[in-house]
Protein backbone atom coordinates (compact mmCIF):
# COMPACT_ATOMS: atom_id res chain seq x y z
CA UNK A 1 0.00 0.00 0.00
CA UNK A 2 2.60 2.46 1.11
CA UNK A 3 4.63 1.70 -1.98
CA UNK A 4 2.04 3.35 -4.20
CA UNK A 5 2.59 6.67 -2.55
CA UNK A 6 6.32 6.83 -2.86
CA UNK A 7 6.55 8.20 -6.37
CA UNK A 8 4.12 11.01 -5.56
CA UNK A 9 6.01 11.77 -2.42
CA UNK A 10 9.29 11.77 -4.31
CA UNK A 11 7.82 14.17 -6.78
CA UNK A 12 6.67 16.49 -4.05
CA UNK A 13 10.10 16.46 -2.44
CA UNK A 14 11.73 17.18 -5.76
CA UNK A 15 9.29 19.97 -6.39
CA UNK A 16 9.92 21.38 -2.97
CA UNK A 17 13.64 21.25 -3.63
CA UNK A 18 13.22 22.88 -7.00
CA UNK A 19 11.19 25.64 -5.49
CA UNK A 20 13.74 26.07 -2.75
CA UNK A 21 16.83 25.96 -4.93
CA UNK A 22 15.74 27.94 -7.91
CA UNK A 23 14.18 27.29 -11.25
CA UNK A 24 17.26 26.54 -13.31
CA UNK A 25 16.99 22.87 -12.53
CA UNK A 26 13.30 22.40 -13.19
CA UNK A 27 13.54 20.56 -16.43
CA UNK A 28 16.22 18.18 -15.28
CA UNK A 29 14.76 17.67 -11.86
CA UNK A 30 11.21 16.90 -12.93
CA UNK A 31 10.53 13.22 -12.82
CA UNK A 32 7.93 13.28 -15.55
CA UNK A 33 8.12 10.61 -18.22
CA UNK A 34 10.73 10.94 -20.95
CA UNK A 35 8.24 9.95 -23.59
CA UNK A 36 4.54 9.21 -23.74
CA UNK A 37 2.88 6.99 -26.28
CA UNK A 38 -0.43 8.55 -27.23
CA UNK A 39 -2.75 6.09 -28.86
CA UNK A 40 -6.23 7.35 -28.16
CA UNK A 41 -6.88 7.50 -31.90
CA UNK A 42 -5.68 3.96 -32.52
CA UNK A 43 -8.79 3.17 -34.50
CA UNK A 44 -7.75 5.39 -37.40
CA UNK A 45 -4.15 6.37 -36.70
CA UNK A 46 -0.92 4.87 -35.50
CA UNK A 47 0.35 5.94 -32.07
CA UNK A 48 2.15 9.25 -31.54
CA UNK A 49 5.38 9.08 -29.62
CA UNK A 50 5.39 12.26 -27.66
CA UNK A 51 8.88 13.31 -26.59
CA UNK A 52 8.09 14.73 -23.18
CA UNK A 53 11.68 15.68 -22.33
CA UNK A 54 12.13 17.64 -25.54
CA UNK A 55 8.85 19.48 -25.04
CA UNK A 56 9.67 20.22 -21.41
CA UNK A 57 12.90 21.86 -22.58
CA UNK A 58 11.12 23.93 -25.19
CA UNK A 59 8.24 25.00 -22.98
CA UNK A 60 10.54 25.83 -20.09
CA UNK A 61 7.63 26.06 -17.68
CA UNK A 62 5.44 23.09 -16.76
CA UNK A 63 2.46 25.41 -16.41
CA UNK A 64 2.41 25.92 -20.18
CA UNK A 65 0.79 22.50 -20.47
CA UNK A 66 0.03 21.37 -16.93
CA UNK A 67 -1.75 24.52 -15.74
CA UNK A 68 -1.22 24.62 -11.96
CA UNK A 69 -1.04 20.88 -11.32
CA UNK A 70 2.73 20.55 -11.05
CA UNK A 71 2.82 23.28 -8.46
CA UNK A 72 4.19 26.02 -10.68
CA UNK A 73 1.91 29.06 -10.68
CA UNK A 74 -0.57 29.05 -13.56
CA UNK A 75 0.10 31.47 -16.40
CA UNK A 76 -3.47 32.57 -17.00
CA UNK A 77 -4.52 35.22 -14.46
CA UNK A 78 -8.03 33.73 -14.47
CA UNK A 79 -6.61 30.45 -13.17
CA UNK A 80 -4.33 32.18 -10.70
CA UNK A 81 -7.32 33.60 -8.87
CA UNK A 82 -7.92 30.22 -7.31
CA UNK A 83 -4.82 28.23 -8.13
CA UNK A 84 -1.92 30.58 -7.42
CA UNK A 85 -1.07 28.61 -4.32
CA UNK A 86 -2.94 25.38 -4.78
CA UNK A 87 0.31 23.40 -4.92
CA UNK A 88 1.04 20.26 -6.90
CA UNK A 89 -1.87 17.97 -7.61
CA UNK A 90 -1.88 14.26 -6.88
CA UNK A 91 -2.26 13.48 -10.54
CA UNK A 92 -0.61 15.45 -13.32
CA UNK A 93 -1.22 13.28 -16.37
CA UNK A 94 -3.53 14.92 -18.93
CA UNK A 95 -5.99 12.06 -18.78
CA UNK A 96 -6.51 12.34 -15.05
CA UNK A 97 -8.56 15.51 -15.60
CA UNK A 98 -9.40 15.42 -19.30
CA UNK A 99 -11.87 12.61 -19.90
CA UNK A 100 -11.22 10.31 -22.82
CA UNK A 101 -14.97 9.83 -23.20
CA UNK A 102 -15.99 13.42 -22.72
CA UNK A 103 -19.45 13.21 -24.23
CA UNK A 104 -20.59 9.77 -23.18
CA UNK A 105 -23.57 9.71 -20.82
CA UNK A 106 -21.47 8.46 -17.91
CA UNK A 107 -19.32 11.57 -17.88
CA UNK A 108 -22.15 13.98 -18.66
CA UNK A 109 -24.19 12.52 -15.80
CA UNK A 110 -21.24 12.85 -13.46
CA UNK A 111 -20.99 16.52 -14.33
CA UNK A 112 -24.72 17.00 -13.90
CA UNK A 113 -24.85 15.20 -10.55
CA UNK A 114 -22.15 17.26 -8.83
CA UNK A 115 -22.82 20.95 -8.59
CA UNK A 116 -19.51 21.56 -6.85
CA UNK A 117 -17.57 21.00 -10.06
CA UNK A 118 -16.49 24.40 -11.28
CA UNK A 119 -14.79 23.35 -14.52
CA UNK A 120 -17.86 22.03 -16.31
CA UNK A 121 -16.57 23.21 -19.68
CA UNK A 122 -13.47 21.08 -19.48
CA UNK A 123 -11.97 19.71 -22.68
CA UNK A 124 -11.90 16.00 -23.30
CA UNK A 125 -8.53 14.31 -23.66
CA UNK A 126 -8.28 14.44 -27.44
CA UNK A 127 -9.17 18.12 -27.58
CA UNK A 128 -6.89 18.95 -24.65
CA UNK A 129 -3.98 17.56 -26.65
CA UNK A 130 -4.97 19.17 -29.91
CA UNK A 131 -5.79 22.58 -28.48
CA UNK A 132 -2.47 22.67 -26.69
CA UNK A 133 -0.29 21.01 -29.32
CA UNK A 134 -1.70 22.79 -32.33
CA UNK A 135 -1.73 26.18 -30.65
CA UNK A 136 2.01 26.07 -29.95
CA UNK A 137 2.88 24.27 -33.17
CA UNK A 138 1.21 27.01 -35.13
CA UNK A 139 2.88 29.82 -33.19
CA UNK A 140 6.29 28.21 -33.44
CA UNK A 141 5.98 27.05 -37.02
CA UNK A 142 6.25 23.40 -36.00
CA UNK A 143 4.53 20.76 -38.18
CA UNK A 144 0.79 21.10 -37.79
CA UNK A 145 -0.98 18.99 -40.40
CA UNK A 146 -2.99 15.96 -39.25
CA UNK A 147 -0.55 13.51 -40.75
CA UNK A 148 2.54 15.37 -39.60
CA UNK A 149 1.90 13.76 -36.23
CA UNK A 150 -0.53 10.94 -37.01
CA UNK A 151 0.15 8.19 -39.49
CA UNK A 152 -3.21 7.11 -40.77
CA UNK A 153 -3.75 3.36 -40.82
CA UNK A 154 -5.77 1.33 -43.28
CA UNK A 155 -9.02 1.79 -41.36
CA UNK A 156 -8.33 5.53 -41.35
CA UNK A 157 -7.75 5.57 -45.09
CA UNK A 158 -11.07 3.84 -45.50
CA UNK A 159 -12.96 6.39 -43.42
CA UNK A 160 -11.29 9.29 -45.23
CA UNK A 161 -11.76 7.62 -48.62
CA UNK A 162 -8.07 8.20 -49.19
CA UNK A 163 -5.04 6.17 -50.22
CA UNK A 164 -6.15 2.94 -51.85
CA UNK A 165 -9.77 3.87 -51.04
CA UNK A 166 -9.61 7.20 -52.87
CA UNK A 167 -12.42 7.73 -55.35
CA UNK A 168 -11.31 7.38 -58.98
CA UNK A 169 -10.41 10.76 -60.50
CA UNK A 170 -13.26 10.34 -62.99
CA UNK A 171 -15.82 10.64 -60.17
CA UNK A 172 -14.90 14.25 -59.60
CA UNK A 173 -14.64 15.13 -63.29
CA UNK A 174 -18.06 13.66 -64.00
CA UNK A 175 -19.66 15.81 -61.34
CA UNK A 176 -17.93 18.94 -62.59
CA UNK A 177 -19.59 18.47 -65.93
CA UNK A 178 -23.00 19.19 -64.42
CA UNK B 1 -45.10 7.96 -27.83
CA UNK B 2 -44.07 11.14 -26.21
CA UNK B 3 -42.53 12.37 -29.37
CA UNK B 4 -43.75 15.62 -30.67
CA UNK B 5 -45.75 14.91 -33.74
CA UNK B 6 -46.83 17.79 -35.82
CA UNK B 7 -50.38 17.23 -34.71
CA UNK B 8 -49.60 17.59 -31.00
CA UNK B 9 -47.37 20.44 -31.87
CA UNK B 10 -50.20 22.26 -33.53
CA UNK B 11 -52.64 21.33 -30.79
CA UNK B 12 -50.47 22.59 -28.01
CA UNK B 13 -49.13 25.57 -29.82
CA UNK B 14 -50.12 28.21 -32.23
CA UNK B 15 -52.99 26.45 -33.85
CA UNK B 16 -54.32 25.32 -30.48
CA UNK B 17 -57.25 27.66 -30.56
CA UNK B 18 -58.43 26.57 -33.97
CA UNK B 19 -58.09 22.86 -33.19
CA UNK B 20 -59.83 23.11 -29.88
CA UNK B 21 -62.76 25.01 -31.26
CA UNK B 22 -63.06 22.41 -34.00
CA UNK B 23 -63.24 19.71 -31.36
CA UNK B 24 -65.64 21.76 -29.31
CA UNK B 25 -63.61 21.53 -26.11
CA UNK B 26 -62.94 24.39 -23.80
CA UNK B 27 -59.37 25.59 -23.86
CA UNK B 28 -57.01 26.87 -21.27
CA UNK B 29 -56.26 30.17 -22.85
CA UNK B 30 -52.89 29.81 -24.45
CA UNK B 31 -51.55 33.01 -25.90
CA UNK B 32 -49.87 31.29 -28.84
CA UNK B 33 -46.80 30.47 -26.77
CA UNK B 34 -43.53 29.50 -28.33
CA UNK B 35 -42.85 25.83 -27.68
CA UNK B 36 -39.24 26.57 -26.77
CA UNK B 37 -38.08 22.98 -26.94
CA UNK B 38 -38.05 19.94 -24.68
CA UNK B 39 -36.43 20.80 -21.34
CA UNK B 40 -33.93 17.95 -21.39
CA UNK B 41 -33.22 17.92 -25.08
CA UNK B 42 -29.65 17.65 -26.23
CA UNK B 43 -27.72 19.94 -28.50
CA UNK B 44 -24.31 20.76 -29.85
CA UNK B 45 -22.40 23.98 -29.37
CA UNK B 46 -20.21 24.65 -32.40
CA UNK B 47 -17.28 26.92 -31.57
CA UNK B 48 -15.95 28.28 -34.84
CA UNK B 49 -12.87 29.70 -33.16
CA UNK B 50 -11.59 26.16 -32.62
CA UNK B 51 -12.18 24.65 -36.04
CA UNK B 52 -9.18 23.90 -38.24
CA UNK B 53 -11.17 22.67 -41.23
CA UNK B 54 -9.76 19.15 -41.09
CA UNK B 55 -13.04 17.59 -42.33
CA UNK B 56 -12.79 14.67 -39.88
CA UNK B 57 -16.42 15.39 -38.99
CA UNK B 58 -17.46 15.01 -42.62
CA UNK B 59 -15.63 11.70 -42.91
CA UNK B 60 -17.16 10.41 -39.67
CA UNK B 61 -20.66 11.40 -40.77
CA UNK B 62 -20.17 9.70 -44.11
CA UNK B 63 -19.28 6.45 -42.38
CA UNK B 64 -21.89 6.62 -39.63
CA UNK B 65 -24.74 7.37 -41.99
CA UNK B 66 -23.58 4.99 -44.71
CA UNK B 67 -23.45 7.78 -47.28
CA UNK B 68 -22.08 7.31 -50.79
CA UNK B 69 -18.36 7.70 -51.45
CA UNK B 70 -17.36 11.36 -51.84
CA UNK B 71 -16.06 12.76 -55.13
CA UNK B 72 -12.76 13.56 -53.46
CA UNK B 73 -11.08 12.10 -50.36
CA UNK B 74 -12.01 13.76 -47.09
CA UNK B 75 -8.41 14.85 -46.61
CA UNK B 76 -8.50 16.83 -49.85
CA UNK B 77 -8.65 20.44 -48.72
CA UNK B 78 -9.23 21.84 -52.20
CA UNK B 79 -12.97 21.45 -51.63
CA UNK B 80 -12.74 24.27 -49.09
CA UNK B 81 -12.16 26.75 -51.90
CA UNK B 82 -15.84 26.55 -52.77
CA UNK B 83 -18.84 27.25 -50.57
CA UNK B 84 -20.56 23.92 -50.38
CA UNK B 85 -24.04 23.03 -49.18
CA UNK B 86 -25.31 19.95 -47.46
CA UNK B 87 -26.68 17.43 -49.91
CA UNK B 88 -28.16 13.96 -50.18
CA UNK B 89 -24.61 12.58 -50.11
CA UNK B 90 -23.18 14.86 -47.42
CA UNK B 91 -25.23 15.64 -44.32
CA UNK B 92 -22.53 17.94 -43.08
CA UNK B 93 -20.01 20.17 -44.83
CA UNK B 94 -17.32 22.52 -43.59
CA UNK B 95 -16.83 25.81 -45.38
CA UNK B 96 -13.95 28.26 -45.16
CA UNK B 97 -14.36 32.01 -44.69
CA UNK B 98 -11.56 34.53 -45.06
CA UNK B 99 -12.19 37.25 -42.53
CA UNK B 100 -11.03 40.75 -43.47
CA UNK B 101 -8.28 41.91 -41.13
CA UNK B 102 -7.64 38.44 -39.69
CA UNK B 103 -4.63 36.24 -40.54
CA UNK B 104 -6.70 33.12 -40.18
CA UNK B 105 -9.75 31.92 -41.97
CA UNK B 106 -12.70 30.68 -39.96
CA UNK B 107 -14.33 27.36 -40.76
CA UNK B 108 -17.98 26.69 -40.32
CA UNK B 109 -19.50 23.24 -40.05
CA UNK B 110 -23.04 23.05 -41.39
CA UNK B 111 -25.71 20.41 -40.84
CA UNK B 112 -29.35 20.39 -39.77
CA UNK B 113 -29.70 22.65 -36.76
CA UNK B 114 -32.48 20.56 -35.22
CA UNK B 115 -34.70 23.53 -34.52
CA UNK B 116 -36.86 23.64 -31.41
CA UNK B 117 -39.80 24.50 -33.62
CA UNK B 118 -38.73 23.12 -36.97
CA UNK B 119 -40.10 24.74 -40.08
CA UNK B 120 -39.62 21.48 -41.98
CA UNK B 121 -41.92 19.79 -39.47
CA UNK B 122 -44.57 22.46 -39.28
CA UNK B 123 -44.71 22.88 -43.03
CA UNK B 124 -45.05 19.19 -43.83
CA UNK B 125 -48.70 18.30 -44.29
CA UNK B 126 -48.26 14.53 -44.16
CA UNK B 127 -46.43 14.53 -40.81
CA UNK B 128 -43.22 13.12 -42.19
CA UNK B 129 -41.18 14.95 -39.56
CA UNK B 130 -41.03 14.65 -35.80
CA UNK B 131 -38.95 16.26 -33.08
CA UNK B 132 -37.80 13.70 -30.54
CA UNK B 133 -37.51 14.56 -26.84
CA UNK B 134 -33.75 14.05 -27.21
CA UNK B 135 -33.73 16.94 -29.66
CA UNK B 136 -33.38 15.30 -33.06
CA UNK B 137 -35.60 16.29 -35.96
CA UNK B 138 -36.38 13.06 -37.74
CA UNK B 139 -37.86 12.36 -41.11
CA UNK B 140 -39.95 9.38 -42.18
CA UNK B 141 -39.49 8.51 -45.86
CA UNK B 142 -42.42 6.08 -45.84
CA UNK B 143 -44.84 8.95 -45.32
CA UNK B 144 -43.16 11.58 -47.48
CA UNK B 145 -44.88 12.36 -50.76
CA UNK B 146 -41.88 14.20 -52.16
CA UNK B 147 -43.53 17.62 -52.35
CA UNK B 148 -40.38 19.36 -51.11
CA UNK B 149 -42.22 21.91 -49.00
CA UNK B 150 -39.74 21.30 -46.20
CA UNK B 151 -36.89 22.27 -48.48
CA UNK B 152 -38.55 25.62 -49.07
CA UNK B 153 -39.58 26.08 -45.46
CA UNK B 154 -36.22 25.35 -43.81
CA UNK B 155 -34.55 28.69 -43.08
CA UNK B 156 -31.14 27.03 -43.32
CA UNK B 157 -31.60 25.26 -46.67
CA UNK B 158 -30.89 21.89 -45.09
CA UNK B 159 -33.23 19.19 -46.42
CA UNK B 160 -31.85 17.85 -49.68
CA UNK B 161 -33.80 15.99 -52.29
CA UNK B 162 -32.52 12.62 -53.30
CA UNK B 163 -32.48 12.80 -57.07
CA UNK B 164 -30.73 9.47 -57.21
CA UNK B 165 -33.91 7.58 -56.39
CA UNK B 166 -36.51 9.06 -58.69
CA UNK B 167 -39.09 6.37 -58.01
CA UNK B 168 -38.87 6.65 -54.25
CA UNK B 169 -38.39 10.32 -53.59
CA UNK B 170 -36.75 11.01 -50.29
CA UNK B 171 -35.48 13.98 -48.41
CA UNK B 172 -32.07 13.59 -46.85
CA UNK B 173 -30.52 15.50 -44.00
CA UNK B 174 -28.52 15.14 -40.80
CA UNK B 175 -30.51 13.18 -38.23
CA UNK B 176 -28.33 13.99 -35.20
CA UNK B 177 -27.19 10.34 -35.40
CA UNK B 178 -30.46 9.56 -33.67
CA UNK B 179 -30.91 5.93 -34.64
CA UNK B 180 -27.36 4.82 -33.92
CA UNK B 181 -26.31 7.13 -31.11
CA UNK B 182 -28.48 9.92 -29.74
CA UNK B 183 -31.34 7.69 -28.64
CA UNK B 184 -28.84 5.65 -26.63
CA UNK B 185 -27.47 8.78 -24.98
CA UNK B 186 -24.34 8.76 -27.11
CA UNK B 187 -22.72 11.74 -28.88
CA UNK B 188 -23.00 12.06 -32.66
CA UNK B 189 -20.22 10.61 -34.79
CA UNK B 190 -19.04 14.05 -35.94
CA UNK B 191 -18.76 15.26 -32.35
CA UNK B 192 -16.70 12.25 -31.39
CA UNK B 193 -14.43 12.61 -34.42
CA UNK B 194 -13.58 16.28 -34.03
CA UNK B 195 -10.01 16.58 -32.78
CA UNK B 196 -10.50 20.06 -31.37
CA UNK B 197 -13.82 19.81 -29.61
CA UNK B 198 -15.26 22.40 -31.90
CA UNK B 199 -18.41 20.46 -31.15
CA UNK B 200 -19.55 20.32 -27.53
CA UNK B 201 -22.40 17.88 -26.97
CA UNK B 202 -24.71 18.20 -23.99
CA UNK B 203 -28.06 19.34 -22.73
CA UNK B 204 -29.08 22.41 -24.66
CA UNK B 205 -29.70 24.34 -21.43
CA UNK B 206 -26.18 23.54 -20.21
CA UNK B 207 -24.65 24.41 -23.55
CA UNK B 208 -26.18 27.86 -23.35
CA UNK B 209 -24.54 28.42 -19.97
CA UNK B 210 -21.23 27.17 -21.32
CA UNK B 211 -21.53 29.38 -24.37
CA UNK B 212 -22.20 32.51 -22.36
CA UNK B 213 -19.40 31.65 -19.95
CA UNK B 214 -16.96 31.38 -22.84
CA UNK B 215 -18.04 34.78 -24.07
CA UNK B 216 -17.77 36.26 -20.59
CA UNK B 217 -14.33 34.76 -19.96
CA UNK B 218 -12.94 35.66 -23.35
CA UNK B 219 -14.74 38.81 -24.47
CA UNK B 220 -11.96 39.66 -26.92
CA UNK B 221 -12.23 36.30 -28.61
CA UNK B 222 -15.95 36.02 -29.23
CA UNK B 223 -18.70 38.20 -30.62
CA UNK B 224 -21.36 38.53 -27.95
CA UNK B 225 -23.96 36.31 -29.52
CA UNK B 226 -24.86 32.63 -29.45
CA UNK B 227 -26.33 31.95 -32.86
CA UNK B 228 -29.26 29.58 -32.46
CA UNK B 229 -30.07 30.58 -28.90
CA UNK B 230 -33.01 32.60 -30.16
CA UNK B 231 -32.98 32.47 -33.94
CA UNK B 232 -36.20 31.02 -35.38
CA UNK B 233 -37.33 30.02 -31.90
CA UNK B 234 -34.02 28.40 -30.94
CA UNK B 235 -32.03 25.54 -32.41
CA UNK B 236 -30.37 22.49 -30.85
CA UNK B 237 -27.13 23.18 -32.69
CA UNK B 238 -25.76 26.60 -31.73
CA UNK B 239 -22.70 28.57 -32.70
CA UNK B 240 -19.99 30.79 -31.26
CA UNK B 241 -17.79 32.88 -33.53
CA UNK B 242 -14.95 35.35 -33.37
CA UNK B 243 -16.27 37.21 -36.43
CA UNK B 244 -19.73 38.67 -36.90
CA UNK B 245 -22.02 35.84 -37.94
CA UNK B 246 -22.91 37.36 -41.29
CA UNK B 247 -19.20 37.19 -42.21
CA UNK B 248 -19.19 33.44 -41.75
CA UNK B 249 -22.21 32.69 -43.88
CA UNK B 250 -24.98 32.85 -41.29
CA UNK B 251 -28.31 34.44 -42.07
CA UNK B 252 -28.67 37.08 -39.40
CA UNK B 253 -32.04 38.33 -40.64
CA UNK B 254 -34.15 35.36 -39.67
CA UNK B 255 -35.60 36.88 -36.54
CA UNK B 256 -36.43 35.06 -33.34
CA UNK B 257 -39.91 33.86 -34.17
CA UNK B 258 -40.32 30.26 -35.20
CA UNK B 259 -41.05 29.98 -38.88
CA UNK B 260 -44.45 28.52 -37.95
CA UNK B 261 -45.56 32.01 -37.00
CA UNK B 262 -45.22 33.05 -40.60
CA UNK B 263 -47.10 30.11 -41.97
CA UNK B 264 -49.73 29.50 -39.31
CA UNK B 265 -52.36 31.19 -41.40
CA UNK B 266 -52.35 28.33 -43.83
CA UNK B 267 -51.26 25.62 -41.44
CA UNK B 268 -54.47 25.81 -39.45
CA UNK B 269 -56.35 24.64 -42.51
CA UNK B 270 -53.96 21.90 -43.46
CA UNK B 271 -56.32 19.05 -42.46
CA UNK B 272 -58.46 20.13 -45.36
CA UNK B 273 -55.44 20.08 -47.53
CA UNK B 274 -57.14 18.84 -50.68
CA UNK B 275 -59.41 21.81 -50.81
CA UNK B 276 -56.85 24.43 -50.07
CA UNK B 277 -54.03 23.87 -52.48
CA UNK B 278 -54.12 27.51 -53.58
CA UNK B 279 -53.70 28.65 -50.00
CA UNK B 280 -50.87 26.22 -49.47
CA UNK B 281 -49.04 27.35 -52.51
CA UNK B 282 -49.58 30.95 -51.54
CA UNK B 283 -47.92 30.00 -48.27
CA UNK B 284 -44.97 28.30 -49.92
CA UNK B 285 -44.61 31.24 -52.20
CA UNK B 286 -44.55 33.57 -49.21
CA UNK B 287 -41.83 31.49 -47.60
CA UNK B 288 -39.80 31.37 -50.75
CA UNK B 289 -40.06 35.10 -51.33
CA UNK B 290 -39.20 35.79 -47.73
CA UNK B 291 -35.98 33.90 -48.12
CA UNK B 292 -35.25 35.58 -51.44
CA UNK B 293 -35.75 38.99 -49.92
CA UNK B 294 -33.42 38.06 -47.10
CA UNK B 295 -30.83 36.82 -49.51
CA UNK B 296 -30.98 40.06 -51.41
CA UNK B 297 -30.71 42.01 -48.20
CA UNK B 298 -27.76 39.88 -47.20
CA UNK B 299 -25.91 40.29 -50.44
CA UNK B 300 -26.78 43.97 -50.53
CA UNK B 301 -25.24 44.30 -47.09
CA UNK B 302 -21.91 42.97 -48.32
S1 LIG C 1 -32.55 23.27 -39.77
FE1 LIG C 1 -34.15 23.03 -41.35
S2 LIG C 1 -34.29 20.81 -41.64
FE2 LIG C 1 -33.22 21.12 -39.68
S3 LIG C 1 -34.85 21.14 -38.11
FE3 LIG C 1 -34.54 23.28 -38.71
S4 LIG C 1 -36.06 23.61 -40.32
FE4 LIG C 1 -35.85 21.40 -40.11
S1 LIG D 1 -25.02 14.50 -36.12
FE1 LIG D 1 -24.65 12.56 -37.24
S2 LIG D 1 -25.84 12.83 -39.10
FE2 LIG D 1 -25.63 14.86 -38.25
S3 LIG D 1 -23.78 15.74 -39.20
FE3 LIG D 1 -23.11 14.76 -37.28
S4 LIG D 1 -22.50 12.69 -37.89
FE4 LIG D 1 -23.76 13.51 -39.57
S1 LIG E 1 -13.60 17.76 -37.27
FE1 LIG E 1 -13.71 19.56 -35.93
S2 LIG E 1 -11.88 20.77 -36.44
FE2 LIG E 1 -12.16 19.28 -38.09
S3 LIG E 1 -13.41 20.39 -39.61
FE3 LIG E 1 -14.86 19.26 -38.34
S4 LIG E 1 -15.46 20.73 -36.76
FE4 LIG E 1 -13.58 21.53 -37.70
Amino acid sequence: MQMDHIPKLTMRIILAMVLAFGTAQISSAMDGPDAVELNALAELYGPVNFDHTMHTDIAGDCAVCHHHTTGTPPQDPRCAKCHAKSGPADEVACQSCHAAKRFEAEYLNKLAADNTIYHVDRLGLKAAYHQRCMGCHEESGAPNGCQDCHTRNDAGDKVFHAGQYAPPPSAHKAKEGH
Amino acid sequence: MNELSRRKFLKGGLAGGAMVSLLGKSSKSEAAPSFGGYPDSMGVLVDLTRCVGCRSCEAACNKEQGLPAPDLPFDDMSVLEEKRRTSEGAYTVVNKYEIPGKDHPLYRKMQCNHCNEPACLTSCFVNAYRKTPEGAVMYDPTVCVGCRTCMIACPFYVPAYSYSSVLNPVIKKCIFCYETRLKFGRPPACVEACPKEVLTFGKRTNLLKIAHDRIRNYPDKYVDQVYGEKEVGGTAWMYLSSAPFEEVGFDTHLGNDPIINYVKEFLTVVPMVLTIWPALFAGFHLLATRKDVQNKENSAGK
